[in-house]
């Protein structure tokens, strides 16, 4: 059953305030606890590994599946792979999320391996957010893996946050777009005191008329480090846009490498990339408001984030 | 009233230094001062000296009474000095309606954020949800800048240039919102400007060029002198980049 602490951790990676409608699988500390299935989305159990299938059937609207784990315990490792088969021309949500309450002194990690099939005409929604607390030393530490492959028509949207307490991440997703796929990628970060986080996504629009579009935020204070690595490959006929822009406070380090790549000679790709730090000319306007020096950083920050 | 007593500053800014030179000067309440001249004089410098982004080398600055020459930007916010940028920053992520409702939280009274869209010549509806970032064209910026000032219940409100960006329509409609605030709120307004339609709003027009006051008087007596003033080759009867919607680099 859950506790107050792991309805607060429910709350903060997957906003559920309740145990939530619709299909779910709750996972605490490495194994499932809650489960729900509807008539058009099913949640089975892997048979050769940690993990579950998550299959929507075609032409499923509306829906959504929350699969937050958390983690309350130090000297956890938790590894769980995933499959989602998202049938033609449904149109779901999926809310996932890893909240980790650390209050020992041993590290706790969770590896999620994410795998989604997004068939024919579907448009997927995917949020994934990251939080971390607890007072203990031992690290907090999460590696998502996302793959996704699209079909033709399919839409996907990712929204991956992370704001924080998370002490080390490295974040890879991979995706391919098949014809007239569409993506959009959203990328927040904050990273702060001496968290690393590593984020890496690699686009390939294999199809004609596909488009992608990421945009990434990030803020590093302290003597937080984020790493960033982006890259579109258009090989057809296809339009991509990277933008990527970091707030840098303190003595925080950032490195952002995006890379556009064309094999095919009507592919359309842009990037931009910005790392700097908040204008003075922002503060002094919120200042000329009537906001504190350190309200308007944290509404200019919390603004940059949203 | 606000009272500036002998202040200088020397101030190494984007434009090389910039310079004002001991400035006196009081805006009496309830007031519309012009401030205008070459660009250069010290005009945007006496601004930033007002709202507090700089603070003088030497002299005073006195509110009603109260010396806040070493104040800072926020507690002269909060006493009901108010500044809009000739060049207004951006900001990712926060919308037209977030930044016109942070402008008017101090406000004790309610305030109608569209109303003070409309007041700037923009439609509400399109506008709210657009987000206060490089999206908005330069003009759509400076509208905006000044719905933020207008959202404030100030004693002095400080605008710099607000005619850059905006149409003819807008500019007549801007010019009855000076006035309305001015009235409404009794709001001290000091318009920098080269405009001559925003000149014929103020009840007083100083001249500044090369940090210093070059005229201060009611605004018939200045209007005239720079009207007639004849020195250079154009056929239009202006001051070198006074009076004519004409920017000038010198």
């Amino acid at each position: 059953m859950l506790n107050a602490l792991d309805k607060l951790m429910l709350e903060k990676v997957a906003d559920l305030h309740e145990i939530p409608q619709g299909a779910f699988n709750i996972r605490k500390n490495g194994h499932g606890v809650q489960r729900n299935t509807t008539a058009n989305i099913d949640i089975i159990t892997k048979q050769d590994k940690s993990g579950i299938d998550v299959i929507v059937k075609p032409y499923t609207k509306g829906e959504s599946v929350h699969i937050p784990v958390i983690v309350t315990e130090d000297n956890i490792n938790d590894v769980v792979y995933n499959t989602f088969e998202i049938g033609e021309y449904s149109d779901v949500e999926i809310i996932a999320g890893c909240g980790i309450h650390n209050c020992g002194d041993h590290k706790s990690q969770h590896d999620g391996i994410h795998t989604f099939y997004v068939r024919k005409g579907a448009k997927l929604k995917y949020v994934e957010k990251h939080y971390g607390q607890g007072d203990g030393k031992g690290q907090r530490v999460l590696n998502p893996k996302t793959v996704i492959e699209a079909e033709a028509g399919a839409i996907v949207e990712l929204e991956l946050i992370q704001i924080k307490g998370i002490d080390r991440t490295n974040r890879e997703t991979d995706i391919k777009l098949m014809g007239n796929a569409k993506l959009v990628v959203t990328e927040r970060l904050l990273t702060y005191l001496d968290q690393e986080a590593e984020s890496s996504i690699n686009v390939e629009l294999l199809g004609a008329d596909s488009s992608a579009q990421i945009i990434s935020r990030s803020v590093a204070q302290d003597n937080s480090k984020q790493v960033f690595y982006f890259d579109l490959a258009g090989k057809n006929k296809c339009r991509g846009h990277i933008q990527c822009d970091a707030i840098i406070m303190h003595n925080a380090v950032v490195l952002s490498t995006p890379r556009i790549s064309a094999y095919h000679s009507e592919a359309q790709l842009v990037h931009e990339a910005a790392i700097g730090r908040i204008e003075s000319e922002q503060l002094i306007k919120l200042m000329s408001l009537g906001f504190s020096e350190k309200e308007a950083e944290d509404t200019i920050l919390n603004g940059f984030l949203k | 009233m606000l009272d500036i007593q002998g202040v200088s500053l020397e101030i190494e800014g984007d434009r090389g230094t910039e310079i004002l030179k001991n400035i006196s000067l009081k805006f009496y309440d309830k007031k519309i001062y012009v401030v205008t001249g070459p660009n250069g004089g010290g005009k945007s410098s006496l601004a930033k000296i007002i709202m507090g982004v700089y603070n003088p080398t030497s002299g005073k600055i006195l509110l009603e009474g109260q010396d806040i020459t070493y104040l800072s930007i926020t507690e002269r916010a909060r006493l009901g000095i108010g500044y809009a940028f000739q060049s207004p920053p951006r900001f990712k992520g926060i919308k037209v309606k977030d930044l016109l409702k942070m402008a008017a939280s101090y406000n004790p009274e309610k305030v109608n954020i569209c109303d003070l869209l409309y007041n700037v010549g923009l439609c509400a509806q399109d506008y709210l949800d657009r987000d206060v970032d490089s999206s908005l064209s330069g003009g759509e910026m400076k509208r905006i800048e000044i719905a933020t000032v207008l959202a404030r219940n100030l004693k002095v409100a400080v605008f710099d240039e607000p005619e850059a960006g905006i149409d003819l329509w807008s500019f007549q409609k801007l010019a009855e919102t000076f006035k309305n605030i001015n009235q409404q709120y009794d709001t001290t307004i000091i318009i920098i400007s080269h405009q001559e339609r925003i000149m014929e709003l103020a009840d007083e027009i100083i001249i500044m060029s090369n940090g210093t006051i070059s005229a201060q008087s009611e605004r018939d007596i200045i209007l005239a002198g720079i009207l007639n003033t004849d020195d250079c080759l154009c056929s239009t009867k202006c001051a070198k980049g006074v009076g004519q919607n004409a920017e000038c680099i010198g």
